[in-house]
């Protein structure tokens, strides 16, 4: 079974394991989730609950969010993600999920949105070496160097291939770091303490999964 | 009322009594030992010549001579393994952070004594 939540980053900070050993964790705030609906292989061709997550402010609120929300008797939510699932759902709709679902789980895999950087060159954005910085390189210290030639000689052809790295946007993308150890949970405040870094801002969203490859 | 939540995790984190002790004194630093299922304190003696960071992060740098060698170790202040520290001398000191320490051998590391009500 998928367990999955909803969530914030808090931040950083590093908590002691029974060993004296540091552990550098990440402090999100996981839930409660409300169920806002249930989707199932009837109605929808395919079965996940689909989560909700902290409280919209109410002159915020669109029509059709409201709409949705009453259906299922919970307030309109501003982060909203769907869970799949593999077999018809118990839960009913307005039902909240919390931390409580890790029980057991030792791994998870944490969904982000990294931090965007703008647009950035591909030093930056790729790791390139970049050029020389003496040996008569002139105005082309960050440049990336040959990107293909109208030959054809590499398999390009005519102009440059699809994908080829290039300088352009950076960061505020999703990404997804796995196999977060679950070091700590703290139940009372909604509170899991992952080991390693998220992506993200402060405050940012995250789905914590259960871990793909590690229970 | 974020920071609050971290601020609160890293309180149950924080010794409760702290041993007193300064820049320039030589210590005693107890350190607990992990060996297998046995456990044992292992002492290391120096002149702490740093403290720096704030809270869950502060750490402590102790230098002694071995053989001729310089050395120095770096412990989280509130880390479980440091059981204790035992001040055995407080040396008079005008800096917060005694590196030029590093470039003085034989005598000249000493420091200057200073007599506290702290020291009996």
């Amino acid at each position: 079974m998928t367990a999955m939540i909803l969530g914030k980053k808090l931040g950083m900070t590093r908590l002691y394991n029974e060993q004296g050993k540091i552990e550098p964790v990440t402090v999100v705030l996981a839930g409660p989730c409300t169920i806002m609906q249930i989707k199932t292989m009837d109605t929808d061709g395919y079965m996940a609950l689909q989560l909700g997550y902290e409280d919209l402010k109410k002159s915020r609120c669109k029509k059709p969010q409201t709409g949705h929300a009453e259906k299922s008797g919970a307030s309109v939510k501003r982060f909203v993600r769907e869970v799949r699932l593999d077999e018809e759902s118990q839960q009913q709709p307005g039902e909240e999920v919390t931390v409580e679902i890790f029980e057991g789980i030792n791994y998870v895999d944490v969904t982000g949105t990294t931090k965007g950087k703008g647009y950035a060159g591909v030093m930056k954005r790729f790791g390139f070496k970049g050029m020389s910085a003496s040996h008569g390189t002139e105005r082309k210290h960050r440049h990336p160097g040959g990107i293909g030639s109208n030959s054809g000689s590499a398999g390009t052809g005519r102009g440059i291939r699809k994908g080829k790295k290039m300088a352009g946007h950076m960061g505020h993308a999703n990404h997804t770091t796995r196999n977060h150890k679950i070091v700590a949970v703290d139940k009372e405040n909604n509170l899991l303490m992952l080991r390693g870094a998220v992506a993200g801002p402060r405050n940012g969203y995250l789905v914590i999964r259960n871990s793909k490859t590690k229970v | 009322m974020v920071s609050n939540l971290i601020d609160k995790i890293e309180e149950t984190q924080l010794k409760k009594n702290i041993p007193e002790f300064r820049i320039g004194d030589t210590v005693d630093v107890h350190v607990k030992i992990v060996e297998g299922d046995k456990q044992r304190v292992q002492i290391f003696n120096g002149t702490v010549i740093a403290r720096k960071g704030k809270g869950i992060n502060e750490s402590f740098t102790v230098r002694r001579i071995v053989n001729n060698e310089g050395v120095e170790r770096i412990f989280p202040l509130h880390s479980p393994s440091v059981a204790n520290v035992d001040v055995k001398r407080s040396g008079f000191t005008r800096r917060s952070k005694l590196y030029f320490l590093r470039k003085r051998a034989g005598k000249a590391v000493r420091l200057r004594e200073v007599w506290t009500d702290r020291k009996k």
